[in-house]
């Protein structure tokens, strides 16, 4: 019975497309066949079969979709505020967004990565890059929240990030703009670059159980660009491969002068000797400055560290770590097939794509089959590393994915397609164009070594006249295609927030089932909690007011505040006595410079208000909680400094009692 | 009319035969993830609804004729935290009703299952139902262990006197 209507569902839309293509002229629509609506509709009330977490680019966080309707499940707030979720505006999250340079409230998030445990995907977090301040965060996937943000020493532009080891052993961090280091003298003349930058790569170890970041250590690269990376996996774990631009050490019109060499370079690093150096005590302990910032769901809040030392081990003087292998025309994408044998790397410039043996890279090394050294590092002779190369696959090649059945699929930025190749004889087999100007691409799985290649979702840089026109700024745009056939078939447009780059995604088996619900208000140990209306209260030290707050469907108690004066710092210690799933409070009130609080079941957040005049300020519950939210309100009385108001604070009373 | 949309629910239930999510307003959010409406038996076997006895896994509670002062006195521990924003000791209606007298009104049972299976009662339960008219604010499933409820109950006790 289902079966029919989801058909005649499929059938009617089929017909609507089908007529609307009558009238339409030959374009971009054109290319979408009669079963795409089938393929992609979700009916109401239906899970999607996948999560799709995809960077929100220069808004700083995470969106996450479902797949394959394309529905927008979520924003994760991570490294920008969000006043609608007070991310970065309560008191508790404040922490979070805290770096060496102070209070930092947006970013630019390029590359989301899973955790991963033997090569596949295991669900538990997922990890964000931030290319601005350099940082990465860790999201929590029990709660779809961040838990974790590190900044990055010796860094500027955090861009071949957050690539992860086949058993999430290491997060990658690899500086795209190198400068010199934190603590030597930065005040140089810019033209001193081949001097004075220098290029770090971080390798931040993540706790087994608890996901706990901590850098363990830095390797230090001579001054070029490092763009994207990806880890080793199977025969080629303990390796790392970094894509590097700019060996021409250009510090101005990069457009130009970092585009004069035939070939730059894939970086391997050798991560497992370099742990075997930091063990036999290589590095160097370097004084730098970093935030640390853990976000706790036991006290609903977060703790901001500030750290002041990094281990350091140097490409140059450990000769076996690094090795450089000459990649065409500026590479940018780098990606490891889910064999571990093929590094696959794309020249932004070039009209090949080279892919690289790592059993040949082994003998190269053990050779010395090298072609002199770049700063210190060896460089190993081209040929001497390549596999082969796909010849004339479309222009301009930015990243490839995986399906596991030996296939890979590129994209091309220049000539806006989508080509799929047989990675063993590196012949093309099929070609698709992206509407338009596709960058990253993803598949679930597609970076690891099991890719589950149902779909497979493009993100473009051009949106152009793909949807309804919205001013000068229009929709960033994802599009799915279906790859479970030998062909593959555009199936649907949709919108995106930010500038999508990379994106990850995977079966919701994996992740559905393991949702927090509720916080438990036993367990809720924040120090301005209030377990029951009992505790509600109102503690005035000094010019600070505490207002112990609770809220229950539907009244917030207390409601009736007094002998507020002028100067007085109030901060709302909300907590929210519901213990049932989708049931959030929200706290409103007039004239706060902030935004709103939203808690969730069992969980305190705080906001700051300081009244800025005498008077009558009502405050409210901003989330529709039940038939009589709109009767879920305040009032706060304002008085002037030094008014005799006495502090009193009451519910369901229409004169206030005299606080004990 | 009632039977009319019962009908039409029916059949609804029968051509989605996955479930009958009884449409989820803001307030109706049961933690289990569907609530099937079969009215001639319960989860735990029970063999037709029973308006006092309620529904739930609660189907004797043993009340002894006195009072169990260690259960009442966490019972109204819990009281504090999760109950009392909304009800009064006394018969005077807060957001819910007062629990005066609700131990003499109500079987214990009836309460146990009321207070953990709280959403399939609402939607099933007579009394319940009535209840939702007077006050219009579906009672949150507060997430009450069996223990929870248990003290809950002798603290009832001892609001209604008994010693």
């Amino acid at each position: 019975m289902k079966n029919i209507n989801i058909k005649l569902i499929a059938t009617i839309s089929v017909v609507i497309i089908l007529a609307m293509n009558a009238c339409k002229p030959k374009n971009a629509g054109s290319a979408v066949s009669g079963d795409a609506a089938k393929k992609t509709y979700v009916a109401p009330g239906k899970y999607d079969e996948f999560y799709n977490f995809v960077s929100g680019g220069f808004s700083g966080q995470m969106s996450v979709y479902g797949l394959p309707s394309g529905r927008l499940l979520r924003v994760i707030p991570v490294f920008s505020v969000d006043p609608e979720k007070s991310w970065g505006y309560s008191e508790e999250t404040k922490p979070m967004l805290n770096t060496s340079h102070g209070f930092v409230p947006w970013d630019d998030l390029h590359h989301t990565e899973m955790s991963q445990t033997n090569g596949e995907i295991d669900g538990r977090w997922v990890f964000g890059n931030a290319n601005n301040t350099p940082r990465v965060a860790r999201i929590d996937l029990k709660t779809f929240r961040t838990a974790e943000i590190i900044e990055l020493p010796n860094s500027a532009g955090n861009h071949s990030s957050p690539f992860i080891t086949e058993n999430t052993e290491y997060v990658v961090a690899g500086t795209r703009f190198s400068v010199p280091s934190d603590n030597a003298n930065g005040d140089v003349a810019i033209n001193t670059y081949k001097q004075n930058f220098k290029g770090y790569l971080s390798f931040i170890s993540v706790g087994k159980e608890d996901g706990k970041m901590d850098i363990a250590f830095q390797i230090e690269c001579p001054g070029v660009n490092f763009d994207l990376s990806h880890a080793g996996k199977g025969k080629s774990h303990g390796w790392f491969f970094f894509s590097c631009y700019n060996t021409e050490q250009a510090n101005t019109l990069l457009e130009v002068n970092a585009s004069q060499k035939d070939k730059d370079f894939i970086m391997a690093v050798n991560w497992k000797k370099a742990e075997e150096y930091l063990k036999a005590g290589k590095g160097k302990k370097v004084p730098v400055k970093y935030a640390h910032n853990t976000y706790s769901d036991e006290t609903h809040s977060a703790t901001s560290e500030i750290k002041t030392e990094v281990t350091v081990l140097s490409a140059k003087e450990l000769k076996d770590i690094c090795y450089f292998i000459p990649c065409p025309k500026s590479p940018h994408g780098c990606d490891v097939d889910p064999t571990g044998e093929y590094i696959v790397g794309s020249g932004k410039l070039a009209a090949l794509i080279p892919v690289f043996s790592f059993d040949k890279l082994q003998k190269a090394i053990a050779d010395k089959a090298y072609d002199g050294d770049f700063d210190g590092i060896p460089v190993i002779k081209y040929e001497a590393a390549l596999y082969g190369e796909v010849k004339k696959p479309g222009l301009g090649p930015l990243h490839t994915e995986f399906d596991g059945k030996g296939n890979a699929y590129t994209t091309f930025f220049v000539s806006s397609e989508v080509v799929k190749w047989n990675i063993k004889d590196l012949k093309v087999l099929d070609r698709v164009p992206t509407y338009y100007s596709v960058g990253h691409l993803c598949i679930p799985g597609g970076d690891s070594k099991k890719p589950n290649a149902k779909f497979l979702i493009a993100y473009n840089k051009i949106t152009k006249d793909r949807y309804l026109p919205t001013g000068p700024e229009l929709a960033q745009s994802a599009q799915l295609f279906d790859i479970s056939g030998d062909k593959m078939q555009l199936i649907l447009d949709f919108p995106t927030i930010g500038e999508p780059h990379y994106a990850q995604a995977v079966s919701a088996d994996l992740i559905k089932n393991n949702q927090v619900k509720i916080f438990k208000i036993d367990e809720n140990k924040n120090p301005y909690v209030a377990k029951g209306e009992g505790e509600s209260k109102v503690v005035r030290q000094g010019n600070k007011v505490h207002v112990y707050m609770t809220s229950i469907r539907s009244h917030f108690s207390p409601d009736n505040i007094e002998g507020i004066k002028l100067g007085d710092e109030v901060y709302f210690h909300v907590t929210n006595l519901e213990q049932d799933w989708d049931v959030p409070h929200g706290f409103a009130i007039k004239g706060a410079n902030n935004a709103e609080l939203l808690i969730m079941p069992g969980e305190t957040q705080t906001l700051k208000w300081v009244p800025d005049r005498v008077g009558m300020f009502p405050m409210y519950c901003t989330d529709f909680c039940s038939a009589l939210h709109q009767e879920m309100q305040g009032y706060v009385r304002v008085s002037p400094a030094g008014s005799n108001v006495p502090l009193t604070f009451s519910l369901g009373k229409t004169v206030p009692e005299a606080t004990k | 009319m009632k039977k009319i949309l019962f009908a039409f629910t029916f059949c609804t239930s029968i051509v989605f035969f996955a479930g009958c999510n009884s449409n989820p307003t803001k307030d109706d959010f049961s933690t289990e993830e569907q609530t099937t409406e079969t009215p001639t038996s319960t989860e735990n076997g029970n063999p037709s609804y029973d308006p006092k006895r309620g529904e739930g896994k609660f189907t004797k509670i043993d009340v002894a004729a006195t009072l169990d002062v260690a259960m009442a006195t966490s019972g109204e521990k819990v009281s504090g935290v999760k109950c009392s924003s909304c009800h009064k000791m006394t018969d005077e209606k807060l957001v819910g009703p007062g629990w005066k007298g609700v131990t003499t009104r109500r079987t214990p049972e009836w309460i146990m299952n009321f207070i953990t299976n709280t959403d399939a009662m609402i939607d099933k339960d007579p009394a319940a139902q009535a209840q939702l008219e007077i006050c219009l604010v579906r009672m949150p499933n507060q997430s009450l262990s069996d223990d929870d409820a248990r003290h809950l109950l002798e603290f009832m006790r001892k609001n209604d006197g008994v010693k």
